[in-house]
């Protein structure tokens, strides 16, 4: 039997209206894994993970989540697979308290974590649990939309920049937690801007250009492929 | 005079304010804006009096039944056509609610002729109270307060509950609700039949005190339009704020000014859009 997946896409493409965005992609991340996405803006990195999601109508190939082919199924269907999305612009709700946000995923099963030890760790989120998530600023905003998955048992994380346009001080807090999902055997795709914070939690890298998954560098290569990793990056 | 116009402004009130609701609800959740919630009343209206002429069943029964109908044929309206809207602009469907309205109106007019028909009072809430100012029917106490509970009930459901916290959610940002889980189609669905049903309810309310008839609702639609305009399209808060302060602004103005009782409330509007284009209570995304 082949070796277990937790995602594994397989010649994704997938469409905005006319224009063609992804054109094949494939990459397999395994149980426990941390696997961040690379690339310039526009690579198609967020599509990716909005594809997995099921967040983009058009889109053809195969996904498979745990073994089981979501391509076809809808959003609501492929969250209860396990999923944890956050995603890119935060999504935090202008309507809905920061207790709200939190409480507003159902539960998948029952290992996730209690609100309690949410606040624990996050917190300024507890200080502000009566403030609309909109009123909160964009550190704590960011910690909301990562606080927000943990509670419904998801075991697949998709982050989409978490750091971006963030004070150090609070991307080392979003760091800790990062590290704390992981060392409780979450895997997580990461999306990041942020080479040298990826490069501190993940366990490989893929590298995208123009819709395409065009490299792989696992973490122990990352060191001796420094110019080529600054090169895809155009740093 | 005054407290009577001010009761007759209160019940219309009521009514603005039910209708008002299940519109802010559909147009909040859905987009669309239903030109046909004025046929939903007529039909919750007829619900009652088709249960009492042809089944024997009273008021009260039809009180839960008759908003029950409505709003199941709402949800099944939303599955078949209403959903296939929700990608197109607004215009779309308000036109095909407007269809909807033409459609059913033009199917009880041919069955049932324009002619009103009575719906009694139920004994319980027959004759009134003197106030010593004024007299007050017991039934349109009631009208009041029913108005008045449902409304709260509706606010308390929506600002206060789990099931309120997903339906905001959805209204807010659908795909992404769907993306933690949530099946938001479902929810349309279930919020169109509460909208639709809530405008049912003030139709079996409206029977004992206006007649049942195919072109009653009709006209309403407008006000409740407007009424929701000024609230805020989407504020809950909003519609029953605006829709029991309009009919009591449009009895005053029939004291004062009988000449502009119609006129009042669309004067207001406009100068509501020209201050705050959200509305009173709305906010702008």
């Amino acid at each position: 039997m082949a070796e277990a997946r937790s995602l594994q896409i397989e010649n994704l493409h997938a469409y905005y209206g006319d224009s063609h965005v992804l054109h094949g992609v494939s990459l397999d991340v395994k149980p426990g894994e941390v696997v961040t996405i690379l690339g310039r803006n526009g690579a198609g990195k967020t599509t990716t993970l909005r594809a997995v999601m099921g967040l983009i109508e058009r889109r053809t190939g195969s996904i498979r989540i745990s073994g089981d082919e979501v391509i076809a199924a809808t959003p609501e269907k492929i969250a209860r697979h396990g999923l944890g999305y956050v995603p890119e612009e935060r999504g935090i709700y202008a309507t809905l308290d920061v207790t709200e946000n939190l409480l507003l995923p159902p539960k998948i099963n029952d290992h996730g974590m209690a609100l309690d030890d949410i606040y624990r760790l996050f917190p300024n989120l507890h200080e502000r649990r009566r403030s609309p998530g909109t009123k909160l600023s964009g550190g704590e905003q960011q910690m909301l939309a990562i606080a927000r998955v943990l509670r419904t048992g998801a075991s697949l994380f998709l982050l989409d920049e978490p750091t971006e346009g963030l004070a150090p001080v609070i991307v080392q807090q979003i760091g800790r937690a990062i590290e704390l999902m992981k060392s409780q055997g979450n895997t997580i795709v990461l999306v990041e801007q942020n080479f040298r914070f990826a490069s501190r939690i993940a366990d490989r890298h893929y590298v995208m250009e123009r819709g395409r998954i065009i490299d792989m560098i696992p973490g122990a290569e990352v060191a001796s492929r420094q110019t080529q990793i600054q090169q895809y990056l155009g740093i | 005079m005054i407290f009577g116009q001010l009761l007759v402004g209160l019940i219309n009130g009521s009514f603005y304010a039910l209708m008002a609701l299940g519109f802010a609800v559909i147009f909040g959740l859905l987009g669309i804006i239903n030109i046909a919630q004025g046929t939903f009343y007529m039909l919750g209206a007829f619900g009652a009096w088709m249960l009492l002429n042809y089944a024997g069943i009273g008021y009260w029964p039809a009180l839960i039944l008759s908003p029950l109908a409505a709003g199941l044929l709402g949800m099944a309206l939303e599955k078949t056509l209403i959903s296939r809207m929700y990608k197109l602009d607004h215009i779309y469907g308000l036109l095909l609610t407007f269809g909807l309205f033409m459609f059913i109106m033009g199917t009880f007019i041919w069955l049932f002729q324009t002619a009103g028909r009575p719906y009694p009072v139920p004994d319980a809430l027959r004759g009134g109270w003197n106030l010593g100012f004024m007299f007050m029917p017991k039934y349109r106490g009631w009208v009041v307060l029913v108005s008045l509970v449902t409304c709260f009930a509706t606010w308390y459901a929506i600002e206060k509950t789990a099931l309120g916290r997903t339906l905001r959610a959805a209204t807010e940002n659908p795909m992404l609700t769907r993306a933690f889980g949530i099946n938001v189609p479902a929810l349309l669905t279930f919020g169109f039949g509460v909208g639709v049903a809530l405008a049912g309810l003030a139709g079996v309310l409206a029977g004992p005190i206006y007649t049942v008839s195919p072109l009653m609702g009709g006209e309403l639609v407008i006000v409740v339009f407007a009424i929701v305009v000024v609230g805020g399209m989407q504020s809950i808060l909003g519609a029953i704020v605006v829709g029991l302060a309009f009919g009591v602004i449009e009895g005053f103005t029939k004291v004062f000014y009988p000449q502009g009782a119609n006129l009042v409330i669309f004067i207001i509007m406009f100068l509501v859009l020209l201050v705050k284009p959200a509305g009173l209570f709305g906010y702008q995304k």
